[in-house]
């Protein structure tokens, strides 16, 4: 009877936190959701880039190879700061646990300022959707940036609210709500953010590297 | 550890989840509430109001359709009426129907848990769901007015129309949202929560249904999220992707909608199924026959669910290729869904038919949704299709199959559990009239569809030849019959709660675990958590 | 930190231990994978300037795999987790592939 006096204990309202297994199968099942929304833009991208070779070729050409490859190697690095967030975190180093999360918020934001710099200078040669100049352009011209500017935008946002996720972890780890014995809501949050890693492992040469 | 310390704080067996005292009290002890059973009532509450402006809206578009030309009211008005009659029932009822109402309430007690395992998510799901049902509404009173694209909202007249298409599509986005966000919740529960001894084959079948319906919901819906997002940059922003003048392909659209539509169809039907699959065995004192082929096959609708949603596109221009294997695979969902009905035919062998309110609406389900099913393989065949695309064959076919099927069971289920919801029974006559009232209208409303879609005349018409219109007199004519027997039901339930008999905790002599447990239920299902040692429909060892 | 006597019960049944069990996974590993990862970044690039017409996409999107991979055996912990973990992801991956091959059927015979 023992084994099923735990399980009373457990399944109550006030003790689901404890489900650790629970919160991480869920935390998948959510990121499952993540990847086939992307994956309704990855079949249009397919559609269209073989309907359209080689306007996407031309398209991709205007795209800055080096700062694509700057931003993966500053997410990448980010994931790397994540997982050892969290490793710090369960062996109880707490101050080195919030500083590489720091780390992460901060590589996150400097990906977005790349990202701003990137697009702002895509605006101001009147590449944008909708605009007169981008109208003039071939047809698949006009679909790959409407993709460029639909997939990355979407994947930037997911990379505010990583930020955003990661300021609201934070404030729990410094009020010690999160600690050696209680971290899933961090490597949740690390399962978010390697996702979203994951995504642009595949938008940089699907974007950049298809001169 | 001993058994002294196995009653939680809170879990008060003594009262009903009604009775509860939380941290709110009148209305907000309900709309914040994150008990699962109390959340399934709301939603209860919610989707039978949008029901009900949808039926009337139903009605409204069959006495337009009494006689050629304009009857009623002005042909635009028409093509918004019928567009959120189509959303409406789709997206507010039909689709969440089951799941969100009594998979809410009773998976967690079928499986032996106290709650889901994301209880504030789950409240959070009827949040979105009531935001997004609100939106949708809210986008008819709008600049623009309301939308007229029918609910499959196709390009390029999504993207062209005046109407607010915008607005009602993220209403839409939102109770997707929804529905994946309480997908997700069930198939964490059914993984993490089941009492112990509740292994995979001893889960109750309606369980399994969740369980398949979760994963469709959870890996489909995000792309039908995807693409209402593009009809809204499209419309605002012009990408592209839709619109042939910048090299868009509107038939990419129509792909998109129903690689997430057609796996839908089976977030409606399969828990409709799981519902009759408990309903079956209790009326008929007899163990379910094939309780691992209906298991397997929900979860084989719900793989084949992915492979077929060409069908919908015969004539929309598709690659000849892909009509040939669409059509092919198409019929392959035909092998699951027979093997339940015949499974559902073989438990009523030899048993002890108690002909009561919910077992004449599993009668009734099988008997609609075979001729639904039927029809649906008369449409899947390629040649037969490109004569019927668009007719009202199709409009017949499907509303047997949704309300045939997903409508009768969710009624059925309703007068199933009613009693262990509530707390109440409700007079059987009354019930019973009901029923047939509703069985009547909804034949003579619906099958004179099929004659007319034969004929050739198309669905969505404003107006049409004057040879149609006997077959379109008698299908008005049922709407009334049906609308007489969805109101009969809503008074004898209604009156029911206000002056039923105090129920019983097992009044129809069920052996899944909800029926262990007093009527309503205590706050937190079970005293202690129960331990299973047999599967759910053993009534031998009970009348031993 | 393993406390699953309630298995004999039944199969994975729906009671949790309290404590959970994990893996920490060692500062150095990680900085191995931080490593592979660049190193195949650069790989990616390089190989993209190679004109190998279409396999150029080929091996672009075997390359991004193999990061995937590493993210989500490594970073994600996907490598020490139950066997749970590791039967849920193809679900989602498997139904991806589907839609986005059917899909083709169409766009390719037009």
């Amino acid at each position: 009877m023992s084994t099923i006096a735990a399980g009373v204990a457990t399944t109550g309202h006030e003790k689901h936190v404890s489900d650790y297994i629970g919160a991480k199968v869920g935390m998948w099942l959510f990121l499952f959701t993540e990847l086939l929304l992307f994956g309704g833009l990855f079949l249009v991208y397919s559609v269209y880039r073989a309907m359209y070779h080689t306007d996407f070729h031309t398209a991709a050409k205007e795209l800055n190879v080096t700062l694509g490859a700057v931003n993966t190697i500053i997410l990448l690095t980010s994931s790397l700061t994540m997982a050892c967030s969290i490793s710090a975190t369960q062996r109880g180093n707490r101050k080195l646990s919030i500083l590489l999360l720091v780390m992460t918020a901060l590589f996150g934001i400097a990906f977005l300022v790349n990202k701003y710099f990137e697009w702002g200078a895509k605006f101001q040669h009147g590449i944008y959707p909708g605009s007169d100049q981008l109208g003039m352009r071939e047809n698949g011209e006009i679909l790959f940036y409407g993709l460029y500017y639909m997939m990355t935008g979407l994947h930037g946002l997911h990379v505010i609210v990583g930020v955003l996720l990661f300021s609201v972890v934070l404030l729990f780890l410094v009020k010690k709500k999160i600690h050696q014995e209680n971290f899933v809501l961090i490597e949740n949050s690390g399962l978010y953010w390697h996702l979203v890693d994951i995504i642009w492992i595949f938008l940089f040469p699907l974007f950049y590297l298809i001169t | 550890m001993g058994m002294t310390d196995t009653v939680p704080a809170g879990a008060h067996p003594e009262i009903s989840f009604y009775e509860e005292k939380g941290r709110y009290g009148g209305i907000f002890s309900w709309i914040f509430s994150t008990n699962h059973k109390r959340i399934g009532i709301l939603y209860f509450v919610t989707m039978m109001t949008f029901f009900a402006v949808a039926a009337v809206l139903g009605v409204l578009i069959r006495l337009e359709l009494i006689a050629p030309g304009k009857t009623i009211m002005e042909a635009q008005t028409y093509n918004a009426i019928y567009t959120l009659h189509g959303v409406l029932m789709i997206f507010l009822f039909v689709i969440p129907g089951l799941p969100a109402v009594f998979g809410n309430f009773f998976l967690p007690i079928q499986i032996g848990a106290k709650d889901v395992s994301f209880p504030a998510i789950n409240l959070l799901s009827w949040w979105l769901f009531l935001a997004g049902g609100i939106l949708a509404v809210v986008s008819l009173f709008t600049k623009g007015g309301p939308i007229d694209t029918g609910w499959t909202f196709y390009a390029p007249y999504s993207i062209r129309t005046e109407t607010n298409v915008s607005l009602a599509v993220f209403g839409v986005f939102l109770i997707g949202l929804s529905s994946i966000l309480t997908g997700l919740n069930f198939l964490t529960t059914i993984h993490r929560l089941r009492a112990p001894g509740m292994t995979w084959f001893r889960m109750p079948l309606f369980v399994w249904s969740l369980y398949a319906t979760g994963w469709i919901q959870v890996l489909a819906t995000p792309i039908i999220g995807i693409t209402l997002l593009l009809i809204i940059f499209e419309r605002f922003l012009g990408i592209g992707f839709f619109d042939p003048t910048k090299g868009g392909d509107p038939l990419l659209l129509q792909h998109m909608f129903w690689i997430y539509s057609h796996p839908a169809v089976y977030i409606m039907i399969l828990p409709g199924m799981g519902a009759i699959s408990e309903i079956i065995p209790v009326f008929s004192r007899r163990t379910i026959f094939g309780y691992k082929a209906i298991a397997m096959s929900s979860l084989g609708i719900a793989i084949l669910g992915y492979f077929v949603w060409g069908h919908h596109m015969f004539t929309s221009g598709m690659s000849v290729t892909a009509r040939v294997v669409f059509s092919f695979l198409t019929f392959f969902v035909a092998i699951p869904t027979a093997i339940k009905v015949f499974n559902w035919i073989s438990t009523l062998y030899k048993g002890s038919i108690d002909l009561a309110s919910p077992m004449l609406y599993a009668l009734s389900f099988i008997f609609l949704f075979s001729i639904g099913g039927l029809t649906g393989l008369v449409l899947g065949a390629l040649a037969a299709d490109v004569h019927l695309q668009d007719t009202y064959f199709v409009v017949g076919h499907f509303h047997y199959v949704m309300f045939g099927g997903t409508g009768f069971a969710f009624f059925g289920a309703l007068h199933h559990w009613f009693p262990k919801m509530f707390g109440k029974m409700f007079d059987e006559r009354a019930a019973k009239l009901a029923w047939g009232t509703l069985f009547v209208g909804f034949m003579v409303l619906y099958f004179p569809m099929f004659a007319l879609g034969w004929h050739g005349m198309p669905r969505r018409y404003y107006d049409y030849l004057p040879q149609f219109q006997s077959d379109h007199v008698i299908s008005t004519v049922g709407s009334w019959i049906l609308i007489l027997g969805l109101a009969l039901m809503a008074i004898n339930l209604l009156a029911a709660l206000w002056k039923g008999k105090k129920a019983e905790a097992n009044p129809w002599g069920g052996t899944t675990l909800e029926w262990q447990i007093p009527s309503p239920p205590p706050p937190e299902n079970f005293e202690e958590i129960p331990r299973v040692d047999r599967g759910p429909y053993e009534f031998a060892r009970e009348t031993v | 930190m393993k406390e699953y006597e309630g298995k004999a019960n039944g199969g994975s049944t729906g009671f949790q231990p309290v404590k959970n069990e994990y893996h920490v996974i060692p500062y150095r590993t990680y900085a191995m994978v931080w490593i592979g990862l660049a190193v195949l970044t650069g790989v990616t690039i390089w190989v993209a300037g190679i004109p190998l017409g279409r396999f150029n996409v080929l091996a672009a999107l075997l390359i991004a795999t193999a990061k995937a991979g590493l993210v989500l055996f490594f970073f994600m912990h996907l490598l020490y987790e139950t066997t749970l973990f590791r039967l849920l992801l193809p679900v989602a991956l498997i139904t991806l592939a589907s839609i986005i091959g059917l899909t083709f059927f169409d766009f390719s015979f037009r």
